[in-house]
């Protein structure tokens, strides 16, 4: 898939005459992430649209998530594969997912992030405790309060009340001010798709989660259990738990328990998050609360402050008006003398 | 019938010459370079629509906002505030010795708005639903969504101020009698929608706290983007005035350069008292957040040339000119005011987000974001120059009474 659109794009590009340009261009791309960046026509997200619209109503009020011991995973990256085929993203044979963990050169060597082809990457770290690797995998973490909802000028994001925030492509201007907001840099874009580009992003197997006992793709797959799908607040009790059941092995600390307001997907490390490429100064404080404020004294000033405005110019021109009318009565050669005198 | 809707469009459009006159008047040097940025503009612009973002900018999913965003829209809408800040003072402080300054202004504030959105649709991925954000799909707690509208809310503002020049010109003596009187209303509203998006473009990375870097995010960027739009709008003025003066001077008649100056000096004050309020609140700023250690980084020094040389140094130049009555040295420090404006944008948008990855990662744009930008803007001075060469814009209509 990535490669026939490469083809596609240098052969039209080079039928436009240009060239020079689009190898140019090609190279960039490359430069800017993996082949999955040229993926385009993703169906997950409308998928989980459709399927919000007609059972979000039925749902049972708890919040469910995921539990991430980074301390477990073997760099596998089978999560990666199954996560591509079930949402119908392009996809390799999972022995080559496999095979990177031993391979002297491989996609761990670079940080990774998600793009419009994949909705979950597994990075590399190497502990400062005992220098050994540490596979952190990363995708949407489904915020209590979004970033991306609230940045969303059409409304075009959900919070389902099962915990994950869905994607609605129906409504989606392209706008990319969602990608700004989110602090953790999930939505990626379809930036090879000229006329119908879409967000991308985890849906956390909205899909999966609502049938009975289902849980999401990457969860499912994953051999070293490392991840534990369940209520949120079950999963922070058993987290707290593991912390102090096995003294010394994690950081006193549950990455995503209060970060931005409370996340679904939780974390657990040996070593400081900021080690393990997560982002420790993005605050306990809602992204959306940055900006409420702000929201409030500008509606406020526009609706309560605007009056005194809109009366006071009026008093300004009742008054020119009866002036200009007297001027009129008594000297018009004042009138056009202040005239001359304005150019 | 042919023949009189013929001598319409000679007179009107033509500037009274014959197709064949008007052709051969308009070959000249400043035309050619005009068409040749105009080619290479409307080019990318099907790039962009044919291969898509991808292809024709450096965008990527790390860096969703690149120079279009940065320039057409952060940088334009800043300096397209000659409207609010000469509504503001001539309609509701009553300085009415500026009153016709509020013209140009207006119509600049009009194609500026204009323009800026027209080029945002090629930034936007699918542009042909922006009608959505109208009447389909409402966001109420984006700041975007704010802006958007306020943006639709403004241009049809800045129309109706402009529609008195329009109807003078078609001379239409009733519907220009009905949007004069309107006018004052559109001011007045423009002054508090203006104010408010102006505002809110600094409002829209109050969400980027761990993006945007320290010395540059700050819960009063909202603050510090509406009185910069101020003194970005009155150097607008002053920059605008000054070119539009010298060549549309035939335009002029009993053009008074000692009022000129006085003039553009009193307006010079007005963008000094704005600049010093500004960083004067820039100085609190890095107090209130405690963040003199970031001042001795690379970053650090390139906030000081932005604060210092393009804030600082235009406040006590406009100062000294005002003193030594120097209206030249005024019109030198607009420009440099201008410029000033335009780098805090750019700082914000591009160069001091995602501050802390390495410089090899970091965005910068490619010939074809430049070229679509510069292709906008020159479409923008040919549509003003089109204008004002027919309109009552520089002048009042003879015909016509001032409506002040």
């Amino acid at each position: 898939m990535p490669i026939s659109r490469r083809e596609f794009l240098k052969r039209t590009v080079t039928i436009a005459g240009t060239s020079l340009l689009g190898s140019s261009t090609i190279a960039h791309a490359y430069q800017k992430g993996g082949p999955s960046i040229f993926s385009t026509g993703n169906t997950a997200n409308e998928g989980n649209w459709k399927l919000y619209e007609k059972i979000e109503a039925t749902l049972p009020e708890d919040r469910y998530g995921v539990l991430v011991d980074t301390t477990r995973c073997i760099g596998c990256r089978r999560c990666e594969w199954a996560c591509n085929e079930w949402n119908k993203n392009p996809n390799r044979p999972i022995k080559e997912f496999e095979a990177s963990v031993h391979q002297e050169k491989s996609v761990f060597d670079a940080v990774r992030r998600m793009h419009a082809g994949n909705f979950t990457v597994v990075n590399r770290f190497y502990s400062s405790r005992d220098g050994k690797p540490i596979y952190v995998k990363r995708q949407c973490m489904h915020c209590e309060n979004p970033a991306c909802l609230a940045s969303c000028f059409v409304d075009a994001y959900r919070k389902s009340t099962a915990g994950p925030v869905l994607h609605l492509p129906h409504v989606c201007i392209g706008c990319r001010y969602c990608m700004l907001a989110c602090p953790f840099d999930v939505p990626a874009y379809e930036y090879y798709e000229p006329l119908n580009p879409q967000i991308t992003k985890c849906t956390l197997c909205y899909d999966r989660i609502t049938r009975e006992g289902g849980v999401p793709a990457c969860v499912e797959i994953c051999p070293a259990e490392v991840m534990r799908f369940g209520k949120i607040s079950e999963l922070i009790k058993l987290a707290h738990e593991r912390i102090t059941k096995n003294p010394g092995k994690y950081v006193d600390h549950i990455y995503g328990e209060h970060e931005v307001g409370g996340t679904s997907w939780l974390y657990l490390s040996s070593v400081p998050f900021d080690e393990i490429g997560m982002r420790t100064d993005i605050g306990k404080t809602p992204i959306p609360n940055m900006s409420k404020g702000f929201l409030f004294g500008v509606k406020m000033f526009e609706i309560v402050g605007a009056w005194p405005l809109v009366f006071g110019a009026y008093y300004a021109i009742s008054k020119a008006r009866k002036k200009h009318k007297s001027g009129h009565d008594t000297s018009p050669e004042e009138k056009g003398g202040s005239h001359g005198e304005k150019h | 019938m042919a023949k009189s809707t013929n001598t319409w469009f000679r007179e009107k459009i033509l500037l009274g010459m014959t197709p064949r006159d008007y052709i051969i008047s308009n070959v000249n040097v400043p035309n050619l370079i005009a068409a040749v940025f105009l080619s290479a503009g409307v080019g990318v612009m099907i790039y962009r629509l044919l291969f898509g973002l991808g292809p024709s900018t450096n965008l990527s999913d790390n860096y969703p906002w690149g120079f279009w965003i940065g320039f057409d829209i952060l940088v334009g809408i800043a300096l397209a505030a000659p409207g609010l800040a000469l509504g503001t003072a001539v309609h509701l402080f009553g300085m009415k010795d500026y009153h016709h300054f509020v013209r140009p202004a207006i119509l600049s504030s009009l194609l500026g708005y204009v323009f800026a959105v027209f080029a945002l649709l090629f930034d936007l991925g699918r542009y042909y639903r922006i009608p959505y954000l109208i009447g389909y799909s409402w966001g109420f707690a984006s700041i975007l969504f704010l802006i958007g509208w306020h943006f639709f809310l403004y241009i049809n503002i800045c129309l109706i101020e402009w529609a008195p020049a329009l109807f003078e010109w078609l001379n239409l003596r009733k519907l220009r009698e009905f949007f004069t009187k309107m006018a004052i209303w559109a001011t007045i509203f423009g002054v508090i929608i203006a104010g408010g998006h102006q505002s809110a473009l600094g409002g829209l990375y109050l969400v980027v706290p761990g993006k945007l870097h320290p010395l540059w995010y700050s819960t009063l960027l909202p603050v510090f983007f509406l009185l910069s739009a101020i003194f970005a709008g009155i150097s607008m003025v002053i920059f605008e005035s000054t070119i539009s003066h010298r060549v549309f001077k035939r335009q002029l008649k009993n053009f008074d350069q000692a009022q000129f100056d006085r003039r553009t000096i009193g307006l010079g004050k007005a963008a000094a008292s704005a600049l010093f309020v500004y960083f004067i609140l820039k100085f609190f700023d890095i107090a209130h957040y405690n963040n003199w250690s970031y001042l001795n980084t690379p970053y650090g020094y390139w906030y000081l040339v932005e604060i210092l040389g393009f804030v600082l140094f235009p406040a006590l130049l406009f100062t000294h000119a005002a003193i030594r009555h120097k209206p030249n040295l005024v019109r030198w420090t607009g420009f440099l005011t201008a410029l000033g404006v335009i780098l805090n944008r750019l700082n914000v948008s591009i160069i001091a987000y995602n501050w802390y990855i390495p410089i090899s990662q970091k965005y910068y744009p490619i010939w074809m974001e430049f070229a679509l930008s510069l292709g906008v803007v020159t479409m923008l001075v040919l549509f003003y120059r089109f204008i004002v060469n027919r309109m009552a814009i520089m002048y009042e209509h003879p015909e016509y009474e001032s409506a002040h």
